[in-house]
């Protein structure tokens, strides 16, 4: 299957090929208005795009950029105040904006298909997933009940669901996230369209189960023949999957080309930025943790007119000619609206890619770095910021019946063990589920351990009580992944960032004030940001505010919690080299928890990967990421979508498969073995986490320590 | 410091001027035609009530057996005079100044009380939550109106009276509606953040709690005020109210049925509108209020 997938096979023809047959959707100078109360948006402004039958096209921006507007527009499910303004949408030749209600209805019903981001939401929690599944058939095939029943089982098979005669018969909430996205592609599929447009249909997933469901598409496009739109903020999934890349930006597009020429030699200034904004890119480029290029400022509001290239505002490369004139695509097969474009390296285009090192990518010919990391070896001697000691936390579950007795417990993290040093960033990844969250929570003391030790400077947290419980929580704060929830939208900024000198009796009044002035200028805010609320800032303005806030105790840890998930890539960089910095000057240590194996690689410099509430495996982030010892950090890393062009031809077969086991009844011995490739008997018993600095909890790990670190005995546990 | 030279370009907020959230929210208020005339209707019947006697002055305190029964327009009495003779016109700005005067605290009095009690509830939960909720179940269980009586029936009537009585029933509502939001809110991420600050259970209810709460708060509370007008209304046309010579709409319109066939309308058909009118002020104004509160949190 993986095989049939890889890239180079499908990019091997010309990119042009496209052109030679009639295009299944194309998109005529698509202009999309939403009236809202302050005024109207262009959403979409002069869209073009074609997409050939069988040919998958990526649409790439960040959020606001109008690539779901595009989708929606193309299905005719605008929100409320939008309309397609001008421009046609031609599907196989035929307008839909000026055919009849009727047969647009029919057309979009059964001979297109979409998938939304979230697939909790885009099914109904209250009809069975069966019916579901063949509501389009009952609505626009009026197939009978027995039938459509029978349609959405054999369906349901083709999309992988294990067990599809018992699925149908499910309701949504019975399933998990993965599986749910299926149902809804098997909802998209079964009236067998051409064309299935995929809006984000793996951003609410993780690695793992994303891996999974990119290749469904994939094999079912081939299958079906039909022509997939991928909607999507990460550069990372387009690379690996479409023919064609088209990059969006403020309601225009600013480049399209083959995909593999967009991703060895990006034209448009943008696209070369949000490629170089990505934390491998960083990694790749330079080897080492240095800044990450950002992009300032934020995209043009498009309610008012616009005048010059959208994105000069933010170009590294503007010039006064960019703010006046409008660029527009240069036709041929390698499209972008720039007036200073990237330079086209000789040969890049047609060529092989530049030489770049991509270790991630053939991990076993890299030698172990035995160089030391940069941060530990001086610090060894120096007392850890945190140490946690044999953490356990479960939550009973209680039974339904009146005495509500409880019927088990979820074991959300199991006996895990690690240390904090001053200054240090401490990594932690795995999929949702896995407990992370939850240590982290302990960490802060938001919640009480079950069992074991959180030591923080010296003294054990979990008995602390009253007043020295309160002084506690200034050594360490949290933060949040959507700073706009973890902050009351009734209080000013003002307010927000004097609540915790508030309850910690910090200073008098005059002190407060000058203290939250010193953290405004520390985050890169003007004062003004004081007298507004949280909902007139954006995602990384709030995550600066978030972080002032977690500052403003002077704290020696912050345990962040997924702080740049929520980000686009370009205001992503801006909040890590932030991060950065004040960890510099402050001396921070951090505890970064994440999903993000390739964000987590660039920022920490010791990585913890958990697995259903064990460690499963720790050691220095270099080393993890790319001499993995555990089969499922290795699973992790494989499933990390990439850009770099070859990185997505390497992909190999050991891809872990299915779903993280209940943490209600955790599988005995090594919990991974469920659905781990190399299970053994010896698996059944549990692995100790063991090894010197790069320890591992494996009975048979996939590379042996590197030798020439020193065999300390184990530092924890 | 060069985080500060590449940031501080990007994190300036967009330029309009702050508004403040009462600002917004008065916008979308005053988008709201029928909240705007709700609030007038209001306006003008409160003027009328407080105001009119000092224009249009009038005796309420001794009957008149000479004057009983004058149509409207006769002898000067704009509105006629009822069977003891008083002015009506000046008899209904009297009764609507108790009227509106009991409703307005009473409905207040439940907004507080059931606010506090809701929110202790909802965000301590366990044995707190269990007591107060099935107080507030028990006292439902009995009807409000058999309880007024029976009240009213031991203890004589007097406007700070009915205050007390009424208040102490209709703070059930409300204390249902804040103890479900708090349930919410407490486990909102910026109550936790809070209490990672380490604050305590008492500041996240004063800080977090109640104002997130205060949209429901205040659109409950103008249907709290409507209700307890009609109350007041209920016990005195039941016979129950206020005695005389106080009067209330209420009261007044009890009065007048005993003169639906005699032809006297304008016994019974103005205290009715009044009623009528004020209780559909106050409703416009709180779903005036409901759009202004959402509105207001909505994230651009």
């Amino acid at each position: 299957m993986s095989e049939s997938i890889g890239p180079t096979a499908r990019h091997s023809a010309p990119a042009g090929q496209a052109a030679a047959g009639r295009p299944l959707l194309e998109l005529r100078d698509l202009d999309t208005d939403i009236a809202l109360r302050r005024g109207t948006v262009h959403a979409l402004d002069a869209i073009s795009l074609d997409v050939a039958p069988g040919q998958t096209l990526g649409v790439v921006g960040e959020s606001g950029s109008g690539k779901t507007m595009t989708a929606l527009s193309i299905m005719g499910l605008l929100p409320p105040g939008g309309r397609v303004a001008g421009g046609q949408i031609l599907f196989e030749g035929r307008d839909l904006r000026s055919l009849p209600t009727d047969e647009v209805r029919r057309i979009r019903g059964v001979r297109m298909g979409m998938v939304f981001q979230d697939p909790l939401t885009s099914l109904n929690p209250t009809i069975r997933v069966g019916a579901q599944v063949a509501e389009p058939l009952r609505v626009h095939k009026r197939v009978g009940r027995a039938e459509a029943r029978d349609r959405a089982i054999e369906i349901l098979r083709r999309v992988g669901m294990p067990r599809p005669e018992r699925i149908v018969d499910n309701y949504p909430h019975e399933l998990s996230g993965g599986m749910r996205q299926r149902v809804a592609i098997a909802m998209a599929l079964v009236c067998s369209p051409s064309l299935l447009i995929a809006d984000e249909p793996t951003t609410a997933l993780d690695v793992t189960t994303q891996r999974q469901i990119l290749e469904l598409i994939d094999d079912l496009r081939e299958e079906f023949g039909m022509a997939v739109i991928l909607v999507t903020h990460d550069l990372g999934v387009i690379a690996g999957r479409a023919d064609r890349v088209a990059v969006m930006y403020a309601g225009r597009i600013v480049e399209t080309a083959a995909t593999e020429q967009l991703f060895h030699a990006p034209r448009h200034r943008y696209t070369e930025a949000l490629m170089r904004a990505l934390p491998e890119s960083a990694l790749r480029d330079s080897g080492g943790h240095d800044r990450l290029i950002s992009i300032p400022g934020l995209p043009p509001d498009l309610s008012g007119p616009l005048t010059g290239c959208r994105f000069a505002a933010r170009c590294a490369y503007v010039s006064d000619e960019c703010r006046t004139t409008d660029p527009s695509l240069i036709p041929g097969t390698h499209q972008h609206a720039c007036l200073h474009p990237v330079p086209t390296p000789a040969g890049a285009a047609t060529g092989p890619a530049p030489t770049q090192v991509e270790p991630a990518a053939k991990p076993a010919q890299v030698e172990p770095t035995t160089e030391p990391v940069t941060a530990a070896p001086a610090d060894v001697a120096e007392l850890p910021v945190l140490s946690v000691r044999n953490l356990v936390k479960n939550y009973p579950v209680r039974g339904r019946g009146l005495l509500r007795r409880a019927a088990g417990q979820v074991s959300a993290v199991a006996d895990v063990s690690f240390e904090v040093r001053p200054g240090e960033t401490f990594g932690l990844v795995g999929e949702s589920g896995c407990g992370k969250s939850t240590v982290g929570r302990l960490s802060v003391g938001l919640e009480r351990p079950s069992a074991g030790q959180i030591v923080l400077d010296g003294t054990d947290l979990t008995d602390l009580t009253g007043r020295e419980r309160r002084r506690m929580h200034r050594q360490v704060q949290l933060m949040f992944q959507d700073s706009y929830a973890a902050m009351n939208p009734r209080m000013r900024v003002d307010a927000i960032l004097a609540e915790p000198l508030e309850i910690q009796k910090v200073g008098d009044s005059a002190a407060r004030q000058a203290r939250i002035a010193t953290l405004l200028d520390q985050v890169g805010l003007s004062r003004r940001a004081l007298e507004r609320y949280p909902h007139e800032f954006s995602g990384g303005q709030l995550q600066r505010i978030g972080l002032a806030r977690s500052l403003a105790l002077h704290p020696r840890l912050i345990v962040g919690d997924e702080p740049v998930s929520a980000l686009d890539v370009s205001i992503q960089a801006q909040v890590l080299n932030l991060m950065r910095d004040l960890q510099r000057e402050l001396g921070l240590a951090y505890i970064f928890i994440s999903h993000d194996l390739s964000v987590v690689d660039y920022m920490a410099d010791r990585i913890g990967v958990m697995y259903l509430g064990k460690l499963v495996e720790i050691g220095p982030a270099r080393e993890v990421v790319r001499a993995a010892r555990h089969p499922y950090t290795q699973a992790l890393v494989d499933a990390v979508p990439s850009i770099a062009p070859d990185r997505a031809a390497t992909r190999d077969g050991t891809t872990i498969r299915g779903e993280l086991p209940s943490a209600l009844d955790p599988p005995t011995g090594c919990r991974f073995r469920t659905r781990c490739p190399r299970a053994a008997d010896i698996c059944t018993t549990e692995p100790p986490l063991a090894g010197g600095r790069h320890q591992v909890a494996c009975h048979l790990p996939l590379r042996p320590e590197p030798t020439g670190t020193p065999t300390q005995v184990q530092a924890v546990g | 410091m060069s985080t500060l030279s590449e940031a501080v370009g990007p994190a300036e907020p967009n330029d309009t001027p702050p508004r403040g959230l009462w600002r917004q929210g008065l916008i979308v208020f005053c988008e709201n035609r029928l909240a705007l005339v709700g609030l007038g209707l209001f306006v003008l019947l409160a003027a009328v009530c407080f105001l009119g006697p000092l224009v249009y002055q009038t005796d309420q305190v001794h009957t008149d057996l000479t004057a009983v029964y004058r149509a409207p327009g006769e002898q000067g009495h704009l509105l006629g005079t009822d069977g003891v003779g008083y002015d009506q016109l000046g008899r209904l700005m009297l009764g609507g100044q108790t009227s509106i005067i009991v409703g307005l605290a009473a409905g207040v009095l439940a907004t507080i009380v059931g606010t506090l009690l809701g929110a202790i509830a909802g965000f301590f939960g366990g044995w707190v939550d269990a007591a107060v909720m099935r107080l507030v179940d028990a006292m439902m269980s009995i009807p409000s109106l058999f309880l007024f009586m029976l009240l009213a029936a031991i203890v004589t009537p007097s406007a700070p009276m009915l205050i007390l009585i009424i208040g102490a029933f209709a703070w059930l509502g409300p204390a249902r509606l804040v103890r479900g939001e708090a349930l919410t809110l407490r486990s909102r991420e910026y109550v936790q953040a809070m209490r990672g600050m380490g604050g305590t259970g008492g500041r996240a209810v004063r800080r977090h709690i109640i104002p997130n709460a205060i949209g429901t708060v205040i659109v409950n509370a103008t249907f709290q005020v409507a209700d307890a007008i009609l109350y007041v209304a209920y016990l005195s046309f039941l016979g129950l109210g206020i005695p005389p010579p106080a009067a209330n709409w209420g009261g007044m319109l009890s009065d007048g049925l005993a003169d639906t066939y005699s032809g006297h309308w304008w016994l019974l058909y103005p205290p009715g509108i009044a009623i009528i009118l004020i209780v559909l002020a106050f409703n416009f104004i709180g779903d005036g209020l409901r759009d202004a509160f959402e509105v207001r949190l909505r994230r651009r």
